[in-house]
């Protein structure tokens, strides 16, 4: 099969255009209180100095183990958590420090999906409200193009418009995040945040679901910034990717590259992780030993110092520098 | 990174010869009386276990792989009920023991470890007396005998300074070190049976490497018989010996994992392994990956209102009207490769479409 789509679409487009979304030294910072006047004994550093930008109709995987940070750059770019330092770009415009009416227009731009289908839809409102709430806190058509518009939004998802009067529990895991989708592309927006869209979901369902995500973006040009653990998952859907760890991006590449040819010591250690579904399939299977250190002190120098089998005295000291060591790869490590 | 290379399917150890069976559980039935109506959530699985075996069981949510695992237990809870079938457990069916027999069973010959080690340690309990619990109370051990044993034990299962982890909480440890001191517990008794209930889905990618790499030294070493539930065919496929597949509270599939992976007998299997992404590095030839998944289309049954036909057949490409009204009988399709299907053997002129 002819890989028309993904690769070739990314390069084309970096040359075009301004990027849909920007990211520049974001960095979120949790201060840490203790103490009956719950003083300030420290920070978490969620997210620190991390950079990336989306185009038009392209996705960005952002992949990582549990708090390295990614849910925190999904939340900060949509501003339900302020970021600390660094700036948002969204279609060039600076959104970092807008006040809540200012950033109302671009609250449209861009929308997200969470993780749990169960846990995000308010179990009390019909399918179809829930579909249509953002068109009405924006106050966007009437009462019946509105309804019209939930109807083809329903449809586009692949579930049925009878279905609008029926309430979230009447809805099996899949639909349920169907109905999340429509809600996101309500107000046309141009980038959807996925929070590990598919990772509640059997894999039978996740498939549907991966394939929904594809075709809309297809249809729509829409961007996707898809945070997920699922290396597999994240190859599938993204046209460039970057790997995160305790706070920082630790490689930045095309999917392509990353996969054949990953740098970071970090990477090569995930992807020799995954269990291979094909008992044929015999690999060198060198597990990463140890744990992830606590966000709330990270070791100095390369985070990943702790673990890596290639450490060298430098990275205990020196915070290595993402760079790029050849076109359109970065990667943040002494030894590259 | 090394290229992955294809070798010959790995043949378990001793897959031919019988080897002395620990577990055999028959026409199991656990039903659930719910207001809704009766869930029939396993409904008539029956397999045995050798010593020393690894056997994976894969399905979906609902597909009552674990409630299997805990009518093995003894631990199903009401409304649920084991209505039938036999648990024996070297000879002794478990089915029909009382409460207080069970209890000296449990945990001793048969253990189990869960999904989310949080939940099944006891939070206000050290490590050590957890661990030791199980050993002054199976085995009679004095407490300070117990403890010993407890850092032995933390020690096997690779925590770093074991003497200062037993006076510690749950709540001290990461998720990786929690999943060890609860495989440390379970293996404490060195009982027959393990049973591993998800281990490794609330872990990270590279915490479960280390994981499923010591549970499976730890079999090795012990020689005891390991119950695998998962819904991964990754860790299915590099930890188990022989595989059982459930739809719906049944059997529909069964096969060495080898022969289950190369050729598998129900459609229902071989949607599962299409349907999930493959990095490159899990694909046997070069090139592109699938640009579109296959998809399983529909969704799981509900258990209430199965109908008296071949569960799978509303989501099945393969179905018609002989799946639509008869129930397919659980068959040897080739030599130790079982399969509940009408059209096995259409499958597998079809051929495999990965």
């Amino acid at each position: 099969m002819p890989d028309s789509g993904p690769d070739n679409l990314s390069d084309s487009l970096h040359a075009a255009a301004p990027p849909v979304l920007e990211v520049q030294g974001l960095s979120k910072h949790f201060p840490v209180r203790k103490g009956l006047l719950r003083r300030t004994v420290g920070h978490v550093y969620a997210v620190d100095d991390v950079s990336f930008s989306i185009g038009t109709g392209e996705t960005l995987g952002l992949v990582g183990e549990s708090g390295c940070g990614k849910t925190t750059v999904g939340r900060t770019i949509m501003r339900l958590i302020e970021p600390t330092a660094g700036a948002i770009r969204l279609d060039g415009h600076d959104v970092t420090s807008l006040g809540k009416v200012e950033m109302r227009p671009f609250r449209r731009q861009m929308q997200i999906i969470f993780q749990d289908p169960f846990s995000s839809l308010n179990p009390r409102k019909r399918a179809g409200d829930i579909v249509g709430e953002p068109l009405q806190v924006h106050g966007l058509l009437t009462r019946a193009e509105r309804r019209e518009r939930v109807a083809d939004l329903f449809e586009r998802v692949g579930l049925r418009r009878a279905q609008m009067d029926n309430f979230p529990h009447q809805f099996s895991g899949g639909q349920r995040q169907r109905i999340g989708v429509a809600r996101a592309l309500a107000l046309n927006p141009k980038l959807i945040i996925g929070d590990e869209p598919v990772s509640a979901l059997d894999v039978s369902i996740q498939a549907q679901v991966i394939n929904l995500l594809m075709d809309l973006q297809r249809e729509l040009k829409l961007s996707y910034l898809f945070i997920s653990h699922n290396l597999a998952v994240v190859e599938h859907i993204s046209h460039r990717i970057a790997v995160m760890y305790l706070g920082r991006i630790v490689e930045y590449t095309d999917k392509v590259t990353l996969f054949t040819r990953p740098l970071h010591p970090y990477t090569e250690a995930l992807l020799a992780a995954v269990p291979v579904p094909d008992p044929k399939i015999k690999r060198d299977k060198r597990v990463v030993q140890g744990d992830v250190p606590s966000p709330l002190k990270p070791p100095p120098g390369c985070r990943f110092h702790t673990r890596c089998r290639y450490v060298v005295a430098r990275c205990k000291e020196e915070v290595p520098a993402l760079r790029e060591v050849e076109p359109g790869h970065h990667v943040a490590c002494h030894l590259r | 990174m090394t290229a992955p290379q294809a070798l010959p399917a790995r043949a378990p150890a001793g897959r031919n010869e019988p080897r002395e069976r620990v577990l055999e559980v028959d026409n199991l039935q656990t039903y659930f009386y719910t207001r809704g109506g009766l869930v029939k959530a396993v409904d008539g699985v029956s397999f045995t276990l050798g010593k020393g075996e690894t056997l994976a069981i894969v399905g979906e949510s609902g597909c009552g792989k674990s409630v299997t695992s805990l009518s093995l237990m003894r631990l199903v809870s009401e409304p649920g009920r084991i209505v039938g079938g036999s648990v024996v457990l070297d000879g002794q069916d478990l089915v029909g023991l009382d409460e207080s027999t069970m209890r000296t069973i449990r945990g001793n010959q048969i253990s189990m470890i869960f999904q989310e080690p949080m939940t099944s340690l006891n939070p206000v309990m050290t490590i050590g007396r957890q661990i030791g619990e199980a050993l002054t109370l199976h085995q009679g051990m004095s407490q300070k005998a117990a403890l010993r044993r407890a850092v032995e034990m933390l020690q096997l299962v690779g925590i770093p300074e074991p003497a200062q982890r037993i006076k510690e909480y749950p709540h001290q440890l990461s998720g990786g070190m929690r999943q060890r001191a609860m495989i440390a517990m379970a293996l404490a008794c060195n009982p027959k049976v393990l049973i591993a209930d998800e281990p490794t889905s609330a872990l990270d990618v590279t915490i479960q490497a280390q994981i499923l790499e010591l549970i499976n030294k730890l079999q090795r070493e012990f020689g005891t018989a390991l119950i695998l539930i998962t819904h991964d065919l990754g860790v299915v496929a590099e930890t188990a010996e022989r595989v059982i597949v459930m739809y719906a509270g049944r059997k529909v599939e069964e096969a060495s994992v080898g022969d289950l992976f190369e050729h598998p007998m129900h459609p229902y299997t071989r949607g599962l392994m299409n349907s999930i992404p493959r990095l490159a590095l899990m694909r046997r030839e070069a090139g592109p990956a699938v640009e579109r998944l296959q998809e399983i289309p529909g969704i799981v049954p509900a258990l209430t209102n199965l109908p008296q036909a071949c569960t799978f057949a509303p989501r099945c490409a393969f179905a018609d009207d002989k799946c639509r009204g008869q129930f397919p009988p659980y068959e040897e399709k080739a030599p130790a490769h079982w399969a509940a299907c009408w059209h096995s053997d259409r499958l597998t002129e079809a051929g495999d479409a990965r």
